[in-house]
């Protein structure tokens, strides 16, 4: 449907991130292999699989958190070697979100988001305060900008880590497992966050186990097991007719309460 | 039992304080000093001992005490001594300075709280000019303690620095150089590049291994042999460069304790946001590993400041260096209590103060659990 079409058309652009025949190792251990990815301009994709499947990886490998041995990465139009400028100049354009929130307990929220533009961007103090108290508005904190983190509850402080990574404005964003650590109550206040920036276009690529925000958001389902991508479809396609047994087990699993 | 139940509105209770001996000064003590019977039993042994030294230290120190006279034969021997002070005391403070010079030591040493405040206090009117004085606060210093430039001053060299002033200053020039010394060994030691990591494991471990009295001994007695022989280093100088090696090893494993402590995430964090490497140890990382790294920083400087009185073995006069010569003295044979008090309070009085200063630091960098 509309997702595969934008898959489609995004590829004629050229899209924004490239993967082409990925391979990682953690020692001996194979983690990712033979990854072919690749992601349109403003594509929302959904990453999920078992624990250890390698799709924590897969994401952290598109900011170089985690260096890849073998293949090709290509973000934004800059390719990712050892070099640490070209590093640096994909960190600037992809804002990540972790699991554990990674907030810099010893900074004010407001600070937590003028940080990186004012040091990274070279943005004017003042400059930086707006824009960050624009996005503590959209993730609707802008009460707490002058707390610190460990003042706020886990939904909050999540909330405030996406704020914080909008504050750069990216291009891309990587969500890392964003709500596996918060409380069931503060689960729903972090994904609504999720969805009003999926609305304005943001590209996404997001690893949860959030079904619901799948089907909601996503143009792309990935399911990884074993360090390979087994199957991509549409939300609607995956859910309601998964090709592999793997899939079948899996949806099974995380499904059935 | 459970019978359904509701409270209006204008049932509801009201506030009230709580019960009168959980709080105050007799809660305190009900709960610090007799709370259960072993506690009341020690609380009760300790106030005996205190009943048993504390008045007779009085009358020692104080009532029985003699206050002058021109040498030990002027002291009663009933309690203790204090007559030397009014002869020794510039001694102490100075060591052999020039008596019509000791001005200059006072200024360097009122001065030094300005360079000190900015530093220190927080939101210090004038901060930014504080600063910059901070900065040209040792030069200054040096100038006032030694220096002739422009003949200006008269030159007193550094063999007549002694006495309190000499543990002062190289205390302090050890506590601010070792300090940012520290840091580079301890990122050193963690460094991915093999020479920088291999350096600092090397310096730190070598000097780390050996005592601090042999590192004086070598800068006084090695080390002119391998440099060139008209190229005297001062004494002084010699003896700041070792302190500061010396406590810089120390420094630098417990700031890496600090580091180590820092979740990996917060590295991950700022390398995602693009940060460098030097600008997420400055804004990220060294905050919050100094921060846990307090009390075993201010250990290390506590450790450093008494250890000055190692001078001794090199030939320069600490206070407890005069202190040594004073109670061998054949005037004053005989008061080491007295002596060894006095400067064991200068010293404390130094260390409480830091250790003092830096819980106060400990509970105002404390943002995680307020």
């Amino acid at each position: 449907m509309s997702a595969t079409e934008t898959v489609e058309t995004g590829a004629a652009d050229g899209p924004t991130i490239q993967i082409e025949n990925l391979n990682k190792w953690y020692g001996s251990f194979h983690v990712l292999r033979d990854i072919n990815l690749d992601v349109a301009q403003g594509e929302r994709i959904v990453i999920c699989g078992p624990s250890g499947s390698g799709k924590s990886t897969l994401i952290r490998c598109i900011n170089r958190l985690e260096e890849h041995q073998e293949g090709k990465i290509i973000v934004d139009g800059v390719r990712l070697t050892n070099d640490l400028k070209q590093i640096d100049a994909v960190r600037r354009e992809v804002g990540m979100v972790f699991q554990s929130f990674n907030l810099f307990p010893h900074l004010t929220v407001l600070e937590n988001c003028t940080l990186a533009p004012i040091w990274v961007r070279k943005t004017p103090k003042a400059e930086a305060e707006a824009t960050a108290m624009e996005y503590l508005e959209r993730v609707k904190i802008p009460e707490q900008a002058e707390k610190f983190p460990g003042q706020l509850s886990g939904g909050q402080q999540q909330r405030v880590a996406i704020a914080r990574s909008l504050c750069m404005r990216p291009k891309i964003m990587l969500f890392d497992e964003p709500t596996s650590a918060l409380d069931p109550e503060m689960i729903k206040e972090v994904l609504d966050v999720m969805v009003d920036l999926a609305d304005t276009g943001m590209t996404m690529l997001v690893v949860t186990h959030e079904m619901g925000f799948a089907s909601q958001v996503a143009n792309r389902v990935i399911f990884m097991d074993a360090g390979q991508i087994v199957e991509q479809n549409t939300p609607d396609e995956f859910f309601n007719n998964p090709q592999s047994e793997r899939t079948k087990l899996f949806l099974s699993q995380i499904l059935s309460h | 039992m459970n019978q359904p139940f509701f409270r209006r509105h204008d049932e509801m209770l009201a506030e009230r304080p709580p019960p009168a001996a959980t709080v105050g000064v007799l809660g305190w003590m009900r709960a610090n000093l007799f709370s259960g019977w072993a506690n009341t039993a020690l609380t009760l042994i300790a106030l005996y001992i205190l009943w048993l030294a504390i008045p007779s230290l009085v009358e020692w120190a104080f009532i029985d005490a003699q206050l002058s006279g021109t040498d030990r034969f002027a002291c009663t021997g009933e309690g203790a001594c204090w007559a030397w002070l009014d002869q020794r005391f510039g001694q102490f403070l100075y060591g052999f300075y020039p008596s019509e010079e000791t001005w200059r030591i006072n200024i360097a040493f009122v001065l030094l709280f300005p360079a000190l405040a900015p530093w220190l206090v927080e939101n210090m009117p004038g901060e930014r000019w504080l600063r910059w004085f901070s900065i040209i606060y040792p030069f200054l210093a040096a100038w006032l303690l030694v220096g002739d430039w422009f003949g200006v001053l008269e030159g007193v060299t550094t063999n007549n620095l002694g006495g309190f002033t000499l543990n002062l200053t190289v205390g302090l020039a050890g506590i601010v150089l070792s300090l940012p010394a520290g840091i580079l060994l301890a990122l050193g030691r963690q460094s991915r590049l093999p020479l920088i990591r291999w350096f600092s494991i090397i310096f730190i471990e070598s000097v780390r291994g050996v005592p601090l009295i042999t590192l004086l001994f070598v800068s006084n007695i090695i080390l002119p042999i391998f440099l060139p022989p008209d190229f005297a280093l001062d004494a002084v100088i010699r003896v700041i460069v070792m302190v500061t090696a010396f406590a810089s090893a120390y420094m630098a494993e417990v700031i890496r304790g600090g580091l180590q402590a820092i979740p990996k995430g917060q590295y991950e964090a700022a390398a995602a946001m693009g940060l460098g490497y030097w600008q997420s140890m400055r804004l990220i990382i060294l905050p919050q590993a100094l921060k846990i790294s307090i009390p075993g920083i201010v250990n290390t400087f506590i450790g450093l400041f008494k250890d000055t009185t190692l001078v001794i073995v090199i030939g320069l006069f600490d206070i407890l260096g005069i202190a040594n010569a004073m109670v061998s003295n054949p005037d004053w044979l005989g008061l080491s209590s007295e002596t060894y008090v006095f400067v064991a309070l200068f010293f404390f009085s130094v260390c409480f103060s830091m250790s003092r200063y830096s819980l106060h630091l400990e509970r105002k960098l404390d943002t995680d659990r307020r």
